[in-house]
């Protein structure tokens, strides 16, 4: 699998993904500046990493979304590439239009760091084939502005599509507002488009690959990916 | 000729903060009337902050040496070696006052400043920490006050990707009109590519770097405007503002000239900017500076040299670069869209000379600038010796199991995940252990190493006897590194006092400085870096004295590193060190009984090195599976915080014999641990540490989910989680005031 993971002014956890992407695909990684215009020949997988680009003081990811590499990033998936975008990749997702919806404050108004559980509610696509539908992971969150909402149509056209990948839960899968930190509609954590080659999501499942650094909940998507490709070269 | 507008009166000296004698001292040097520029160069430099004029004579009594110390008090921060060429780059500083007046941009700001410090080195920083210090919760600013500044360390720690992995926040009346916000940074660099401040060469191209200069922070800002100049500027707030995104981007263009090898001399702009990075170059290189103000990139259009001079707008840096490499510098510089400019030269004449439109500002001798400042060996008195408690002369007014409950739901024992679940504590992918353990452990790269960090300090103690508390300070540090398995190798110190030209304040800060001066010596534990807040009173009252200690300590292999939760069903428990019942300001007397009295506990330094050692060395030998260091509230604390990670609770069956109970469960004896061990291994451990000649008994097992006191109702460990978790969510969910 080669990766690329993109790096704007901001962004901080460019090496956390790197790092993740290298342990568990054996690859090594190219780091994208955002003012480039091309991505890497024969890239499989693009990745929007963490941070806070270009400060988060417009919108969060509003000022990335309009960065050159962002075309190339576009096209990319244009071509039914993939791309995976976390916590402000998440947000640049969205402001780019590759996604639907918005991310806004967390509901308590604060930033929050901790371990959340997600329920995975499907198998069958190239981000969750290392998991079980159902199965319940436990990743960190690390966030002021993760709750998700868009107008109910579209919110009725990713249940009906199967688009959310990712929901809050509680540790036994039981969606229930005292374990949906940020107040996200219908716990959405994370969510496809509609080609579903593009995902979104808030959780940081590249900071839970090792057991003694949290747990190895978050390797099952990157290990994913990789079979993913595997099978397909 | 230097014009000399407006005239130096003795109300402006004054309003500059310098003393008759100190103004006297400056006509001699100079031997004219300085400018206004000139004159507030002198009050940045001499004064408290920056000249440590009170405390230098008292500073240099502590031990700052080790083998493996690179770089002592001094620099940026302080380095220490820890091997396969790598070096641990740390220091703790405070950003009381602002955070006081503005806590979001205070705390921002302190964060920032502490981080640049250490990056200036040519360190990463991986790990942020720090010890907080609030009023009364029932004081009406106290919760604006604590949302506040968490909401300011988090917003830019968060932003700028550190984790901020460890932390102290304590709340008392002394501290209503005074908050302290002590910061603390962790970075790793190369050991043998450490950036220094001390300039070299002559002719060497000065460049400024990060973000423009405005008319932010600076001092006696509330001076008439009259005096600066006939336009009607509009005053601004004197706390700066900060920029954890200029602030990454300034990391990554640093980090990226130095591995470029472009740079002879770094300094960051912290306080008194330009002024105190220019001179410390110049005088530390034994070279002058010329500085030329035109080319200094603003904000603002209109500023003076004075304002140019003493402007504290954050995320700047001063460099000395090699000519050669300036054009790769400036390319690094401008692709991170940072300001790059050349504002001036090293020259051989050893004064620091400021031009600013045509005109010479300022021509000032730039040794004297900093080795000339006053140096006070102020009067102290000693504080008076508090008589000693015995155990027997405190009555339980409650069981031990209700007295628990009550202390674990205190403000100052209180589970404090509502402020650093607002801190991101796991990016960058090395966080081993997160907050709420004795220590932080943070992994080296790829490992095997780890690093343990923690701040401590117990302000009671050093109130009620200055030389006992800052040995404590510095023992309780030791201790915290060492439950996690880690080796104490140095410390960074945060000294928060009052008023020094009080005599008992001063007799405070030199108790506390010799406290601390002999627990490193006998702990091998010296001091790399640190910071002295004076002046922290409010109408008269001081805050109590808290020198807050940062320790950082060094695993050989960071998955053996051991927390505080209980493990398996059916683990010994046994407690390691002396238990006398020492309840003189303990929080048991204070808090259960309402007294704050008496001599605080004495501390027995061989008795923690013993102690600490024996502990490592169980730790390394994977013998014990938890261990904690026992502090504020005493042993039935501790098991709780044990029993209270994990979920587990347990029998504690030891007999307390003649000792009243309230005394065995919670006095605050020093140099003691709780550890767990596997019923197995119990007997050759015990035999093991008794062979060392460290005290040590069983007190009972690990077993189901209720701490089971001898004589007393179970208490259910959820219940203790509901009291230890609730207190602080519901106290900040309150009413603003």
């Amino acid at each position: 699998m080669r990766s690329a993971v993109l790096v704007f002014p901001g962004i901080n956890r460019e090496r956390d993904m790197a790092r993740t992407l290298k342990i568990v695909s054996g690859n090594e990684t190219a780091m994208v500046w955002h003012a480039d215009t091309a991505l890497p020949a024969g890239t499989d997988l693009v990745v929007i990493p963490g941070g806070f680009s270009y400060g988060d003081y417009l919108r969060c990811g509003a000022i990335a979304a309009r960065s050159p590499i962002m075309d190339a990033v576009r096209a990319h998936a244009a071509k039914g590439g993939l791309v995976l975008g976390v916590c402000n990749g998440f947000q640049i997702l969205c402001e780019s239009g590759l996604l639907p919806g918005v991310l806004m404050r967390n509901q308590q108004l604060k930033f929050i760091c901790r371990d959340v559980y997600l329920r995975v509610e499907r198998s069958d696509t190239p981000f969750t084939r290392g998991y079980n539908a159902g199965q319940v992971i436990r990743v960190p969150v690390a966030h002021g502005e993760g709750n998700y909402i868009a107008d109910g149509e579209t919110i009725a056209r990713l249940e009906s599509e199967g688009r959310v990948l990712f929901r809050y839960a509680s540790p036994d899968g039981i969606i229930d507002p005292d374990w949906n930190h940020n107040g996200a509609i219908n716990a959405i954590a994370g969510i496809l488009n509609a080609r579903g080659n593009v995902l979104g999501m808030m959780p940081h499942p590249e900071n839970h690959v090792e057991r003694i650094i949290g747990s190895t909940d978050g390797r099952g998507l990157f290990a994913g990916l990789v079979q993913h490709f595997d099978k397909a070269a | 000729m230097l014009r000399n507008e407006p005239k130096i009166t003795p109300e402006l000296v004054a309003e500059h903060g310098l003393k008759p004698d100190e103004y006297q001292r400056i006509l001699e040097l100079i031997g004219r009337e300085p400018t206004l520029t000139e004159l507030g160069i002198f009050s940045a430099m001499w004064n408290e902050h920056c000249s440590y004029k009170s405390s230098k004579v008292h500073l240099r009594t502590l031990p700052t040496q080790a083998p493996w110390v690179i770089q002592g008090p001094g620099e940026n921060a302080g380095v220490i070696d820890i091997g396969d060429g790598l070096a641990v780059v740390f220091k703790m500083e405070s950003h009381n006052h602002p955070s006081y007046i503005e806590p979001y941009q205070g705390a921002t700001t302190g964060v920032g400043g502490i981080l640049r410090d250490v990056f200036t080195m040519g360190a990463r920083p991986i790990a942020c920490l720090n010890a907080l210090s609030f009023g009364d919760p029932s004081h009406p600013k106290t919760r604006h006050l604590v949302s506040g500044v968490v909401a300011g360390i988090g917003g830019y720690g968060n932003s700028f990707g550190v984790p901020t992995v460890g932390g102290q926040t304590r709340f008392h009346t002394r501290y209503d009109g005074n908050n302290l916000v002590n910061a603390m940074a962790v970075g790793l660099a190369r050991s043998d590519s450490i950036f220094y401040a001390a300039a070299s060469g002559v002719g060497m191209p000065i460049v400024y770097l990060g973000s423009k200069t405005g008319r932010d922070g600076i001092h006696g800002a509330s001076m008439a405007s009259a005096e600066f100049g006939a336009d009607a500027e509009e005053k601004r707030p004197t706390v700066q503002v900060g920029d954890p995104f200029a602030e990454k981007l300034l990391l990554e263009a640093c980090l990226e000239i130095m591995q470029k090898d472009c740079v002879i001399a770094i300094q960051d702009m912290g306080a008194a900017g330009l002024t105190c990075s220019a001179v410390e170059m110049g005088a530390k290189g034994d070279l002058g500076v010329t500085l030329d103000l035109d080319r200094v990139p603003t904000r603002e259009t209109g500023m003076s040299a004075y304002e140019m001079m003493l402007s504290e707008s954050q995320e700047r840096m001063l460099m000395v670069l090699k000519p050669e490499k300036e054009k790769e510098a400036e390319d690094i510089f401008r692709k991170w869209g940072l300001d790059f400019a050349i504002v001036g030269e090293t020259t051989p004449s050893k004064r620091f000379v400021i031009r600013h439109g045509g005109e010479v500002m300022a021509d000032l001798p730039i040794k004297e600038l900093g080795d000339e400042a006053p140096v006070y060996n102020r009067p102290f008195v000693e504080s008076p010796k508090l008589p000693v408690i015995k155990p027997g002369d405190v009555k339980a007014p409650m069981s031990a199991a209700d007295a628990l409950l009550k202390l674990v739901g205190t403000p100052d024992l209180c589970c404090k995940r509502w402020v650093w679940e607002q801190y991101d504590h796991i990016i960058l992918g090395n966080t081993v252990q997160r907050p709420g353990g004795d220590a932080a452990v943070v992994r080296v790269e790829e490992g095997p190493k780890g690093l343990a960090m923690t701040t401590d300090v117990t302000p009671r103690y050093c109130e009620a006897d200055p030389f006992e508390g800052g040995k404590q300070a510095v023992a309780e540090a030791y201790r915290n590194l060492s439950a996690v398995g880690a080796l104490p190798l140095a410390l960074t110190d945060n000294l928060n006092f009052g008023n020094p030209e009080k005599p008992d304040i001063m007799g405070q800060f030199v108790g506390c400085v010799r406290g601390i001066a002999e627990a490193c010596k006998a702990l091998d534990f010296p001091v790399v870096s640190g910071n002295v807040s004076l002046y922290n009173e409010t109408n008269g009252r001081a805050i109590l004295p808290t020198p807050t200690i940062g320790g950082v300590g060094l695993l050989a292999d960071f998955t053996r590193s051991v927390t505080l939760a209980f493990k398996n069903e059916g683990d010994v428990i046994a407690l390691v060190g002396a238990t006398a019942g020492w309840l003189g300001q303990s929080l048991y007397l204070r808090d259960i009984c309402g007294r704050e009295e008496g001599a605080p506990p004495p501390v027995d330094l061989a008795a923690e090195r013993r102690h600490g050692e024996a502990v490592r060395e169980l730790i390394a030998a994977q013998r014990i599976n938890a261990a904690h260091d026992i502090s504020d509230g005493g042993l039935l604390v501790a098991l709780a915080e044990m029993a209270m990670a994990s979920g587990r609770g347990a029998r504690l069956d030891a007999d307390t014999g003649a000792m009243p109970p309230p005394a065995f469960w919670f006095g605050e004896d020093q140099a003691r641990y709780v550890v767990t061990i596997p019923p197995a291994q119990a007997d050759d451990v015990l035999a093991r540490l008794r062979a060392r000649e460290v005290v040590v008994r069983t007190l009972g097992t690990v077993t189901g989910t209720a701490l089971v006191i001898a004589g007393e109702t179970p208490l259910p460990v959820a219940r203790l989680q509901a009291a230890f978790e609730g207190w602080l969510p519901a106290y900040m969910a309150g009413p603003a005031t």
